[in-house]
């Protein structure tokens, strides 16, 4: 594992809150693919071994919570709220302007890499749906027209992915 | 007649030059509760939550002063609070405001609550979906650990407590209290059979624990503030305090707006509160209390008798936004998102939007959980590209009705309330669906934008 000096100081202060380490599971998971970008076998049991578990103990979270991915992906995280408030406020259309906007999929990353385009569920902001979540930063009211400005966006960004606002 | 808003929680929400910040707090009075909380004796701060009535505001609607007398002091555990700030049932989006917007208030109602049923240890466990206010709370926590307001010995009180943010990671089932305490202890979310496991006797680390929701623990702040008997005089008998209603949908003025119980009707709120409809459209149903209480149509009427005795005799926009009136209307306030739909809103599509969010979320321990939720999305999201069949209608109610009560978590109920309620009072709508499908791909008119 190759972890960044800041992740590995965060690990070793976020262990000691839980009087049982096990609850330490998602922190690490959390700190781990902030870092890495995702969540490879190798972390899996790197994080298993950090905390006196076996690697199924990780692994069974990986693959339940939908936040945690098992492969890299785009330089963006594109998510877009699917469920009813903003459904009714048009966001299958917003996702279909994405998926124009980077030509591809749901559940894709565009071919330049650029970004992953999700579909999740409802993110607590219904009064300003339709609202998408691009990294960590939440977009209100993003209709059509609003997704392809913040696609321009992103394009015209290039370079690494930027910081999520303070 | 226009109605007030009593802003109790939200008071500085939004209010112009209000900060996020603890020099803020303390110009507005903040913590000053805490400093007379930490004078009392706790038990008579738990007598005061008692006598306040104030039900909590994560959707059971259970009076947090019982939920607190049950927690097990006998066996010597230590006692855990945990704060469930997972806000994740659709249509709700009043957690998030409190948290980004008036962290302090939040903290300060956990303190209070952790001295009153002696808790030295609380968790924040917020949704992985609120990385920036997950980085608010520990900032707050931070700030008032700084002015001794948390931590050692409490402003000199000899009691201390440490509160700690714990961030989910995309699973609904994460807010379903016991769900919550697996995910807290580093496992898989599935809930826990109760009984035995209730929080308040083997909760966290099998511990007794209570666990809140961040508006109750807000209110708990204020009902020690005033006292009991006086925070019971806002709202009415039996649904005491203030109520946040998050609105989205159809409605000129979706938004978060704060109201004594009871003091408002789903009319003044759609109407008067919510600027009407946009133009041109009827309204045609409102789900009342988050994506899983069951749906209101335009046009009924509903009669019956209240706890009081008093009979009742309302239309959809007559009924009184508190706990008891939409239970006896046959829904529920839960947690207080009210979704409104006009007349473009295509039933079919609308709950399999829904019933596409439960199929998802569902943790999968239970089988008439898991595959009832499962076969519920497809029959209706078939039934929206073009496949419906008028035999669907009735299997659906057929599944949702298997489902209820032969489950281990709520999870089971809230996932079939939406399809039980919206085939029972859409049938027609069903029926004509398959009727006039017969090849078309989808009968979705009106210009309405697809849903699933
Ligand atoms: C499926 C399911 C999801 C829930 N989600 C939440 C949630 O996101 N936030 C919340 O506060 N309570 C949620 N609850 C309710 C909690 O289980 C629990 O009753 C609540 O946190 C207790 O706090 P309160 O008494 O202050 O309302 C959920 C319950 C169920 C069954
Ligand atoms: S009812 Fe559903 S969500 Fe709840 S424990 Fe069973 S399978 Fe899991
Ligand atoms: S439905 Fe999209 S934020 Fe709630």
């Amino acid at each position: 594992m190759n972890l960044k000096p800041e992740t590995l100081a965060k690990i070793e202060a976020v262990i000691p809150r839980y009087p049982v380490k096990r609850s330490a599971a998602l922190p690490l998971l959390h700190l781990v693919q902030e870092d890495a970008g995702y969540i490879a076998d190798e972390a899996v049991e790197w994080i298993a071994a950090k905390l006196d578990l076996q690697p199924i103990n990780i692994y069974e979270l990986v693959t339940f919570y939908p936040m945690f991915r098992r492969k890299p992906g785009g330089r963006r995280i594109i998510k877009v709220c699917r469920t009813l408030s903003c459904a009714l406020a048009g966001s299958y259309k917003t996702a279909e302007a994405f998926k124009a906007a980077f030509n591809c999929g749901l559940d894709e990353t565009s071919p330049d890499g650029e970004v992953t385009i999700e579909f999740v569920e409802c993110l607590a902001s219904c009064g300003t749906a339709p609202v998408v979540m691009i990294d960590e930063t939440l977009h209100e009211k993003v209709d059509g027209e609003r997704a392809r400005a913040l696609a321009v966006e992103i394009r015209q960004a290039g370079g690494p992915a930027s910081a999520p606002t303070a | 007649m226009p109605v007030q808003e009593t802003r109790l929680i939200f008071k500085h929400i939004d209010a112009a030059g209000y900060t996020n910040d603890l020099d803020c707090y303390l110009r507005h009075g903040g913590y000053e509760i805490l400093r007379k909380a930490v004078q009392q004796k706790p038990e008579e701060l738990c007598e005061e939550v008692m006598k306040s009535g104030v039900r909590g505001r994560g959707g059971a609607g259970f009076p947090c002063g019982m939920k607190w007398k049950f927690l097990d002091r006998k066996s010597g555990k230590p006692i855990y609070l945990i704060c469930n700030a997972d806000e994740s049932e659709p249509g709700t989006f009043k957690d998030r405001q409190i948290i980004h917007k008036d962290p302090h208030q939040l903290i300060e109602g956990i303190l209070i609550s952790c001295y009153a049923i002696q808790a030295k240890t609380a968790f924040i466990y917020i949704r992985g979906e609120f990385p920036e206010g997950a980085r608010i709370l520990e900032r707050a926590i931070e700030e008032a650990r700084s002015k001794n307001l948390c931590g050692d010995n409490i402003l000199g009180s000899g009691y201390s407590v440490e509160i700690f943010v714990h961030r989910g990671a995309g699973a609904y089932i994460c807010g379903e209290e016991t769900g919550l305490i697996e995910s807290l202890e580093g496992k898989r979310p599935y809930p826990r059979i109760k009984p035995p496991f209730f929080p308040a006797v083997l909760g966290l680390y099998q511990c007794p624990t209570a666990v809140n929701n961040v508006e109750t623990l807000c209110h708990v702040k204020h009902v020690i503030d005033m006292g009991g008997e006086e925070y019971a005089k806002i709202g009415t008998p039996g649904n005491s305090g203030t109520r946040i209603l998050c609105v989205s949908g159809h409605v000129q003025k979706p938004g978060y707006y704060e109201f004594a119980c009871g003091d408002l009707t789903l009319g003044q709120l759609i109407h008067d509160v919510c600027g009407g409809l946009r133009p041109g459209r009827s309204l045609k149903a409102v789900i009342p209390g988050g994506s899983s209480a069951k749906i209101l149509r335009a046009g009924e009427r509903y009669t019956g008798k209240l706890k009081d005795g008093s009979s009742f005799d309302w239309g959809l926009e007559d009924i009184p936004m508190d706990f008891d009136s939409l239970m006896a209307v046959g829904s529920m306030a839960g947690s207080g998102g009210v979704i409104v739909m006009d007349d473009s809103t295509d039933m079919v599509e609308a709950l399999a939007n829904i019933n596409a969010f439960y199929a998802h979320e569902s943790c999968g321990q239970c089988t008439p959980c898991r595959e009832g939720s499962l076969w519920m999305k497809k029959i209706t999201t078939r039934m929206s590209h073009g496949q419906a069949r008028q035999e669907d209608v009735d299997l659906l109610g057929n599944v949702a009705d298997q489902i209820a009560g032969r489950t281990i978590c709520a999870f089971g109920e809230a996932c079939s309330w939406p399809t039980q309620s919206f085939v029972l009072k859409f049938r027609d709508e069903f029926l004509n669906k398959a009727r006039a499908q017969a090849g078309a791909a989808s009968t979705n008119g009106n210009g309405a934008v697809p849903l699933i």
